[in-house]
Protein backbone atom coordinates (compact mmCIF):
# COMPACT_ATOMS: atom_id res chain seq x y z
CA UNK A 1 0.00 0.00 0.00
CA UNK A 2 2.93 2.47 0.74
CA UNK A 3 5.58 1.46 -1.90
CA UNK A 4 5.39 5.17 -3.73
CA UNK A 5 4.87 7.18 -0.29
CA UNK A 6 8.30 9.21 0.16
CA UNK A 7 7.38 9.68 4.16
CA UNK A 8 6.84 6.24 6.67
CA UNK A 9 3.63 6.31 8.52
CA UNK A 10 5.16 7.61 12.01
CA UNK A 11 6.88 10.63 9.97
CA UNK A 12 3.31 11.25 8.32
CA UNK A 13 1.38 10.92 11.15
CA UNK A 14 3.76 13.18 13.41
CA UNK A 15 3.68 15.92 10.52
CA UNK A 16 -0.12 15.67 10.85
CA UNK A 17 0.04 16.09 14.78
CA UNK A 18 2.62 18.73 14.71
CA UNK A 19 0.58 21.03 12.00
CA UNK A 20 -3.07 20.36 13.38
CA UNK A 21 -1.36 21.19 17.07
CA UNK A 22 -0.43 24.79 15.16
CA UNK A 23 -4.12 24.73 14.19
CA UNK A 24 -5.71 23.74 17.27
CA UNK A 25 -3.59 26.61 19.43
CA UNK A 26 -4.11 29.57 16.84
CA UNK A 27 -7.74 28.82 16.68
CA UNK A 28 -8.03 29.55 20.74
CA UNK A 29 -5.51 32.47 20.09
CA UNK A 30 -8.46 33.64 17.52
CA UNK A 31 -11.14 33.16 19.27
CA UNK A 32 -9.97 36.18 21.74
CA UNK A 33 -8.34 37.87 18.75
CA UNK A 34 -10.49 37.46 16.08
CA UNK A 35 -8.86 40.59 14.03
CA UNK A 36 -5.34 39.62 14.24
CA UNK A 37 -4.59 39.43 10.42
CA UNK A 38 -0.55 37.88 11.34
CA UNK A 39 -2.15 34.73 13.09
CA UNK A 40 -5.11 34.65 10.72
CA UNK A 41 -2.21 33.79 7.68
CA UNK A 42 -0.79 31.42 10.07
CA UNK A 43 -4.00 29.58 10.35
CA UNK A 44 -4.48 29.86 6.80
CA UNK A 45 -0.64 28.35 6.39
CA UNK A 46 -1.35 25.55 9.07
CA UNK A 47 -4.70 24.54 7.34
CA UNK A 48 -3.74 24.24 4.12
CA UNK A 49 -0.25 21.87 5.31
CA UNK A 50 -2.71 19.81 7.68
CA UNK A 51 -5.15 19.14 4.90
CA UNK A 52 -3.13 17.36 2.44
CA UNK A 53 -1.31 15.59 4.74
CA UNK A 54 -4.75 14.07 5.72
CA UNK A 55 -5.24 13.75 2.34
CA UNK A 56 -1.96 12.00 2.09
CA UNK A 57 -2.16 10.06 4.99
CA UNK A 58 -5.44 8.75 3.94
CA UNK A 59 -4.23 7.54 0.73
CA UNK A 60 -0.88 5.64 1.70
CA UNK A 61 -2.51 4.63 5.22
CA UNK A 62 -5.69 4.98 5.76
CA UNK A 63 -8.30 7.66 6.90
CA UNK A 64 -7.60 9.45 9.75
CA UNK A 65 -10.88 11.94 9.04
CA UNK A 66 -14.85 10.49 8.04
CA UNK A 67 -13.51 13.46 5.24
CA UNK A 68 -10.80 11.74 3.77
CA UNK A 69 -12.70 8.18 4.18
CA UNK A 70 -12.51 7.47 0.83
CA UNK A 71 -9.61 8.64 -0.51
CA UNK A 72 -7.37 5.15 -0.16
CA UNK A 73 -9.12 3.32 -3.42
CA UNK A 74 -9.58 0.10 -1.36
CA UNK A 75 -12.03 -2.10 -1.43
CA UNK A 76 -13.00 -2.70 2.46
CA UNK A 77 -13.60 0.27 5.24
CA UNK A 78 -9.93 1.39 6.59
CA UNK A 79 -11.68 3.81 8.93
CA UNK A 80 -12.63 0.88 11.30
CA UNK A 81 -9.62 -1.95 9.87
CA UNK A 82 -7.03 0.50 10.44
CA UNK A 83 -5.88 0.48 14.32
CA UNK A 84 -7.38 2.89 17.00
CA UNK A 85 -5.55 6.06 18.82
CA UNK A 86 -5.25 4.45 22.05
CA UNK A 87 -4.35 0.92 21.35
CA UNK A 88 -0.97 3.06 20.86
CA UNK A 89 0.36 1.31 17.68
CA UNK A 90 1.08 4.25 15.76
CA UNK B 1 -22.15 18.46 16.07
CA UNK B 2 -19.01 16.75 16.39
CA UNK B 3 -16.80 15.03 13.84
CA UNK B 4 -14.18 12.35 15.39
CA UNK B 5 -10.45 12.35 14.23
CA UNK B 6 -8.74 9.12 14.56
CA UNK B 7 -5.59 10.10 16.41
CA UNK B 8 -4.95 11.48 19.36
CA UNK B 9 -4.00 15.36 20.19
CA UNK B 10 -0.60 13.95 21.88
CA UNK B 11 0.64 10.79 21.38
CA UNK B 12 0.66 8.54 23.83
CA UNK B 13 2.59 4.96 23.22
CA UNK B 14 3.58 3.60 26.63
CA UNK B 15 5.80 0.02 27.01
CA UNK B 16 5.29 -0.26 30.78
CA UNK B 17 2.49 -0.81 32.56
CA UNK B 18 1.85 0.53 36.06
CA UNK B 19 -1.24 0.39 37.79
CA UNK B 20 -0.54 2.24 40.78
CA UNK B 21 0.10 4.91 38.38
CA UNK B 22 -2.58 4.13 36.58
CA UNK B 23 -5.33 4.66 39.40
CA UNK B 24 -3.01 8.44 40.44
CA UNK B 25 -4.26 9.20 36.62
CA UNK B 26 -7.40 7.99 36.14
CA UNK B 27 -8.08 11.26 38.75
CA UNK B 28 -7.67 13.37 35.59
CA UNK B 29 -9.95 11.35 33.77
CA UNK B 30 -13.34 11.54 36.42
CA UNK B 31 -11.65 12.93 39.46
CA UNK B 32 -12.84 16.60 41.02
CA UNK B 33 -10.58 18.61 38.60
CA UNK B 34 -10.12 16.23 36.03
CA UNK B 35 -11.38 16.28 31.96
CA UNK B 36 -14.58 15.24 32.31
CA UNK B 37 -15.15 17.82 34.21
CA UNK B 38 -13.16 20.23 32.20
CA UNK B 39 -15.13 18.98 29.08
CA UNK B 40 -18.88 19.37 30.27
CA UNK B 41 -18.02 22.50 31.88
CA UNK B 42 -17.22 24.62 29.01
CA UNK B 43 -19.73 22.97 27.14
CA UNK B 44 -22.57 23.37 29.02
CA UNK B 45 -21.85 27.30 29.85
CA UNK B 46 -21.44 28.63 26.85
CA UNK B 47 -25.14 28.89 26.13
CA UNK B 48 -25.62 31.53 28.46
CA UNK B 49 -22.48 33.59 27.14
CA UNK B 50 -23.03 37.02 26.03
CA UNK B 51 -21.03 38.04 23.23
CA UNK B 52 -20.00 35.24 20.86
CA UNK B 53 -15.97 35.49 21.68
CA UNK B 54 -16.76 33.93 24.87
CA UNK B 55 -19.32 31.07 23.58
CA UNK B 56 -16.51 30.17 20.86
CA UNK B 57 -13.55 29.89 23.23
CA UNK B 58 -16.12 27.98 25.75
CA UNK B 59 -16.66 26.08 22.43
CA UNK B 60 -13.52 25.43 21.10
CA UNK B 61 -11.33 24.55 24.38
CA UNK B 62 -14.50 22.39 25.68
CA UNK B 63 -13.55 20.46 22.32
CA UNK B 64 -10.36 20.78 23.06
CA UNK B 65 -10.77 19.17 26.88
CA UNK B 66 -12.71 15.81 24.67
CA UNK B 67 -9.29 15.11 23.27
CA UNK B 68 -7.77 15.65 26.48
CA UNK B 69 -9.94 12.96 28.25
CA UNK B 70 -9.25 10.62 25.27
CA UNK B 71 -5.54 11.32 26.47
CA UNK B 72 -5.88 10.49 29.87
CA UNK B 73 -8.03 7.16 29.25
CA UNK B 74 -5.59 6.39 26.38
CA UNK B 75 -2.62 6.72 29.32
CA UNK B 76 -4.59 4.49 31.94
CA UNK B 77 -5.60 1.24 29.15
CA UNK B 78 -2.10 1.16 28.06
CA UNK B 79 -1.12 1.58 32.14
CA UNK B 80 -3.22 -1.60 32.89
CA UNK B 81 -2.72 -3.71 29.80
CA UNK B 82 -1.18 -7.12 30.20
CA UNK B 83 -1.19 -6.90 33.86
CA UNK B 84 -0.31 -10.20 35.78
CA UNK B 85 -3.04 -11.17 39.32
CA UNK B 86 -0.05 -10.41 41.12
CA UNK B 87 0.92 -7.27 39.80
CA UNK B 88 -3.05 -6.13 40.31
CA UNK B 89 -3.01 -7.28 44.09
CA UNK B 90 0.29 -6.07 44.97
CA UNK B 91 -0.32 -2.54 43.14
CA UNK B 92 -3.48 -1.50 45.42
CA UNK B 93 -5.80 -1.94 42.19
CA UNK B 94 -7.86 -4.77 43.42
CA UNK B 95 -10.53 -2.68 44.91
CA UNK B 96 -10.87 -0.74 41.08
CA UNK B 97 -10.20 -4.15 39.43
CA UNK B 98 -12.82 -5.83 41.08
CA UNK B 99 -15.97 -3.44 39.58
CA UNK B 100 -14.18 -2.86 36.51
CA UNK B 101 -11.57 -5.07 35.55
CA UNK B 102 -9.27 -3.06 33.64
CA UNK B 103 -12.64 -0.95 32.01
CA UNK B 104 -11.97 2.71 32.05
CA UNK B 105 -14.51 4.44 34.00
CA UNK B 106 -14.73 7.78 35.47
CA UNK B 107 -13.53 7.96 39.30
CA UNK B 108 -11.36 10.22 41.16
CA UNK B 109 -7.59 8.32 42.99
CA UNK B 110 -9.73 7.73 46.07
CA UNK B 111 -12.31 6.01 44.37
CA UNK B 112 -14.69 8.53 44.41
CA UNK B 113 -17.15 8.34 41.43
CA UNK B 114 -17.98 11.63 39.01
CA UNK B 115 -19.78 13.43 39.92
CA UNK B 116 -21.66 16.51 38.15
CA UNK B 117 -21.27 18.57 41.12
CA UNK B 118 -17.41 18.55 40.30
CA UNK B 119 -18.44 21.91 38.36
CA UNK B 120 -21.26 24.00 38.10
CA UNK B 121 -22.78 25.95 35.35
CA UNK B 122 -24.10 29.26 36.80
CA UNK B 123 -26.13 30.95 34.33
CA UNK B 124 -24.06 34.14 35.00
CA UNK B 125 -20.93 34.08 32.58
CA UNK B 126 -18.60 36.32 35.19
CA UNK B 127 -19.61 34.01 37.77
CA UNK B 128 -18.93 31.00 35.00
CA UNK B 129 -15.78 32.22 34.03
CA UNK B 130 -13.88 33.30 37.55
CA UNK B 131 -14.96 29.16 37.94
CA UNK B 132 -12.95 28.12 34.71
CA UNK B 133 -9.83 30.52 35.08
CA UNK B 134 -9.63 28.49 38.46
CA UNK B 135 -10.50 24.88 36.90
CA UNK B 136 -7.69 25.34 34.80
CA UNK B 137 -5.39 26.03 37.42
CA UNK B 138 -6.69 23.28 39.70
CA UNK B 139 -5.79 21.19 36.83
CA UNK B 140 -2.57 22.47 35.84
CA UNK B 141 -1.89 21.59 40.28
CA UNK B 142 -3.12 18.01 40.18
CA UNK B 143 -0.67 17.41 36.88
CA UNK B 144 1.95 18.90 38.46
CA UNK B 145 1.30 16.46 41.42
CA UNK B 146 1.25 13.76 39.15
CA UNK B 147 4.68 14.80 37.40
CA UNK B 148 6.36 14.73 41.39
CA UNK B 149 4.75 10.69 41.58
CA UNK B 150 5.64 9.65 37.85
CA UNK B 151 9.34 8.43 36.63
CA UNK B 152 8.47 7.10 33.28
CA UNK B 153 9.63 9.75 30.18
CA UNK B 154 6.72 7.72 28.24
CA UNK B 155 3.91 8.94 31.14
CA UNK B 156 5.11 12.09 31.61
CA UNK B 157 5.96 13.23 28.27
CA UNK B 158 1.58 13.36 27.23
CA UNK B 159 1.20 14.47 31.25
CA UNK B 160 3.58 17.38 30.73
CA UNK B 161 1.77 18.22 27.51
CA UNK B 162 -1.35 18.01 29.01
CA UNK B 163 -0.18 20.12 31.85
CA UNK B 164 1.01 22.99 29.54
CA UNK B 165 -2.34 23.42 27.54
CA UNK B 166 -4.12 24.53 31.43
CA UNK B 167 -1.59 27.10 30.82
CA UNK B 168 -3.23 28.22 27.41
CA UNK B 169 -6.64 27.55 28.60
CA UNK B 170 -6.22 29.76 31.60
CA UNK B 171 -4.76 32.87 29.76
CA UNK B 172 -7.65 32.69 26.87
CA UNK B 173 -10.12 32.62 29.89
CA UNK B 174 -8.72 35.56 31.51
CA UNK B 175 -9.03 37.43 27.48
CA UNK B 176 -12.59 35.96 27.65
CA UNK B 177 -13.10 37.50 30.99
CA UNK B 178 -11.94 40.99 30.03
CA UNK B 179 -13.80 41.27 27.01
CA UNK B 180 -16.96 40.37 29.13
CA UNK B 181 -16.19 42.82 31.63
CA UNK B 182 -15.39 45.47 29.01
CA UNK B 183 -18.59 45.70 27.28
CA UNK B 184 -20.88 45.43 30.60
CA UNK B 185 -23.73 48.08 31.00
CA UNK B 186 -22.07 50.98 32.55
CA UNK B 187 -24.91 51.46 35.37
CA UNK B 188 -23.67 47.70 36.41
CA UNK B 189 -20.99 48.87 38.97
CA UNK B 190 -20.84 45.35 40.60
CA UNK B 191 -20.71 43.13 37.47
CA UNK B 192 -23.91 41.55 37.89
CA UNK B 193 -25.35 38.92 35.37
CA UNK B 194 -25.05 40.29 32.24
CA UNK B 195 -26.80 37.13 30.77
CA UNK B 196 -29.83 37.81 32.91
CA UNK B 197 -30.50 40.71 35.35
CA UNK B 198 -28.41 43.64 33.02
CA UNK B 199 -28.13 42.41 29.70
CA UNK B 200 -24.84 43.90 27.67
CA UNK B 201 -24.73 46.05 24.83
CA UNK B 202 -22.16 45.06 22.97
CA UNK B 203 -23.68 41.26 22.24
CA UNK B 204 -24.87 38.98 18.85
CA UNK B 205 -28.22 40.32 17.83
CA UNK B 206 -26.88 41.60 14.26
Amino acid sequence: MNKNCKYSREQLLNTINEVSFAVDDIKLYLDTHPEDEKALDFFRDKVMVRNEALKEYAAQYGPLTIDTGDDACSRQWDWVMQPWPWEGVW
Amino acid sequence: MWNYEKRLQYPVHIKTPNAKIAKVILSQYGGPDGEMGASMRYLSQRFAMPNRIAMGTLNDIGTEELGHLEMVSAIVHQLTRNLSMEEIEKSGFADYYVDHTVGIWPQAAGGIPFNACEFQSKGDPITDLFEDMAAEQKARTTYDNILRLVDDPDVRDPIRFLRAREIVHFQRFGEVLRSVQETLDSRNFYAFNPSFDMPCKASCKD
